[in-house]
């Protein structure tokens, strides 16, 4: 009976290490340069399904907006892109040059005081992160202090979701508009459309990936992980052993959206534009959706259930467009009543039992027939 | 009466009304230090609303709740526990997906902020202390079972576990025998004699027997007013009494 606290258990290493070779080797290795892009931009949506796990699965806290910090997180980082790629010289044949091309065909003549802090790189950084968290803080503040939980919640997020989309379509000169930020070319100097680029952002997607992922595994192996699944079943509970729930329900909201953020980063670093369509209710619906899939108490089941259900669209909607839509419904509706807790709930039930029983038989020293003998009886000593 | 601060609990004229229903009326009355005190009524009497107010869960409409000469009513539920109030639901509300010890481990009194229980460490004091409550709630061998396996009567022991865990100066009680069988009715009492000691302890009970054997004192309480206060004795000869609760 172990009453330290386990940061991993053995399987749970297993399981790492079996992520962290098939995402830093077989794909890299398997994969050309263009399918291993496309699954580092699966593997974005990882964070934020990640955040979900946390959030949702053990918090109980359903959030329907999630693209919102995603989105805030990957306009932080093509804002700083874009600047950069807006040289006076580059962009001297506009009216206005030295400001992004959109805003010049909005006749904008001078950059907006938002946009100014992001010539800095420490700042967009930090802005990946901060702008998210704040955000996600303000509605956690406003809506948990005031008890507001449940399917009102996640409508509301929803709701911001809408708003935010309307926004930055409506204020097309600030923001881009519905095209959203395009035609992103360096990172301090470094062409990040190359091929090697595109390896080595993928590389860094991955490590942080698995950084978020250890970071998510600690939060749930530490005691704040019993509050949130405690939270989850006995609110009042909870509340009457002295602690304030909204405060831990603000705190793993903010943190789902800074991985959210982190997400969004990486995605535009790796698909090289952001755009109001990866943060509307749709997309954040999918990202329940991945979440779901996975199995949303799952770390490990969020990484796979991204890259299944990305994986599964883009090979689908190559060959039906039309019908990838039904599909995805379809799915959904198959999880939540065939198998709610996901895929890792299907390898719980069915592979794991095997494979332990697998291992077993491997691993026991035993003449080959003592393992086929029923247990208790192998167990024996012969004499 | 004149000095509120004698009482660990005074309730003076306290009043909620639900759209315009009153269910709790004017209520008065004052807990001593190491006293328990039972309540009981018919169904509907407000005796559940009574907790609800002292805890927290529901607003008082006017009247005030003084603990330790501190006012509750403007108190948030979490800053009422820290005071010293802790609370025992009617149903057991236990953490079904978490194990015994970690349902213990929670309601520890240490690493209550964000920040607490993300430093929070289960050193040998919790563990200590978790298993000392285990022990006195029969649990002891079930501490790494999942609390949702446990008997009707084991949730509510774990609930109570819970409570003593924080050590709180008022615990309140709902119910705490109700739909336990009859061996677990004696154990529950063993325990409550057990835990009563130096502490105050507000009950709700409808099992007269149960009644008889623990009260220090008797309130009854009827359509949110206070019908009768005093010792069992007295009550139960109360002819008011008698007639709205007792007599049926």
């Amino acid at each position: 009976m172990n009453r330290g606290f386990t940061f991993m258990n053995r399987n749970e290493l297993v399981y790492l290490a079996i992520l962290a070779a098939f995402i830093l080797v077989v794909l890299p290795l398997g994969l050309d340069i263009f399918r291993l892009n496309l699954f580092g931009k699966y593997l974005t949506y990882a964070f934020v399904a990640m955040g979900l796990v946390l959030c949702w699965g053990m918090g109980g806290i359903l959030s329907l907006g999630q693209g919102v910090f995603f989105g805030l997180g990957g306009y932080c980082m093509a804002m700083f892109l874009k600047l950069e790629a807006s040289t006076p010289e580059a962009t001297k044949i506009q009216s206005t040059p030295g400001i992004p091309d959109f805003m010049d065909w909005n006749q904008l003549t001078a950059l907006p005081w938002f946009w100014e802090p992001f010539h800095s790189l420490p700042f967009t950084l930090l802005a990946i992160i901060g702008v998210p968290v704040i955000l996600a803080f303000i509605i956690g503040v406003a809506m948990f202090k005031r008890r507001v939980g449940g399917v009102y919640f996640a409508i509301i997020t929803q709701a911001i979701a809408a708003i935010l989309t309307i926004l930055i379509i409506g204020r097309q000169g600030y923001t881009g508009g519905v095209n959203g930020i395009t035609d992103l070319r360096t990172l301090l100097g470094w062409d990040i459309r190359t091929d090697e680029a595109k390896y080595i952002l993928y590389f860094v997607n991955a490590f942080l990936l698995i950084g978020a992922l250890l970071l998510a595994q600690f939060i749930r192996r530490c005691k704040l992980g019993g509050l949130l699944v405690a939270m989850r079943d006995q609110e009042d509970r909870v509340r009457f052993s002295g602690y304030d729930v909204a405060n831990l329900k603000i705190f793993v909201f903010c943190l789902a959206a800074a991985l959210s953020g982190i997400g969004g980063a990486m995605f535009t670093l790796q698909v090289g534009f952001m755009s109001p369509s990866f943060v509307g209710i749709v997309p954040s619906i999918e990202m329940v959706i991945f979440c779901a899939v996975g199995g949303r108490l799952s770390l490990f089941g969020a990484v796979y259930g991204s890259l299944l259900v990305n994986w599964a669209k883009t090979s689908f909607s190559e060959v039906f467009p039309e019908l990838w839509l039904f599909a995805m419904g379809g799915l959904f509706i198959a999880v939540v009543l065939a198998f709610p807790a996901g895929l890792a709930g299907l390898y719980k039930t069915h592979l794991e039992p095997r494979i332990t029983a697998l291992l077993a038989r491997r691993g026991s020293t035993s003449p080959p027939d003592t393992a086929s003998m029923p247990a208790g009886t192998a167990t024996k000593p012969a004499e | 009466m004149s000095n509120n601060t004698d009482f660990l609990l005074s309730i003076e004229n306290l009043t909620v009304s639900f759209d315009g229903f009153k269910a709790v009326n004017e209520v008065s009355a004052y807990i001593d230090k190491n006293e328990i005190r039972v309540i009981i009524g018919p169904n509907g009497a407000g005796k559940t609303t009574v907790l609800d107010l002292i805890c927290g869960k529901t607003k008082a409409t006017s009247g005030s709740i003084k603990f330790k000469g501190r006012e509750l009513t403007n108190m948030k539920e979490h800053e009422i526990v820290l005071a010293g109030v802790g609370r025992k639901f009617q149903n057991p509300s236990i953490y079904e997906d978490l194990t015994v010890f970690e349902n213990l481990e929670i309601s520890f009194p240490r690493g209550r902020t964000v920040v607490g229980a993300i430093a929070f460490r289960r050193d040998a004091e919790v563990i200590d202390r978790i298993k000392e409550i285990a022990e006195m709630i029969f649990l002891e061998d079930h501490l790494d079972l999942k609390a949702a396996y446990l008997s009707h009567g084991q949730k509510q022991w774990l609930e109570i576990g819970m409570l003593l865990i924080q050590d709180p100066e008022l615990l309140m009680l709902d119910e705490p025998v109700a739909g336990m069988s009859v061996s677990e009715r004696k154990k529950t009492a063993e325990l409550l004699h057990r835990i009563i000691k130096d502490r105050s302890v507000l009950v709700i009970e409808h099992d007269m027997k149960f009644v008889e054997d623990i009260a220090h004192r008797v309130t009854v309480l009827h359509q949110g007013k206070v019908l009768s206060e005093g010792s069992m004795e007295r009550v139960k000869n109360d002819p008011k009494v008698v007639e709205v609760y007792l007599g049926h």
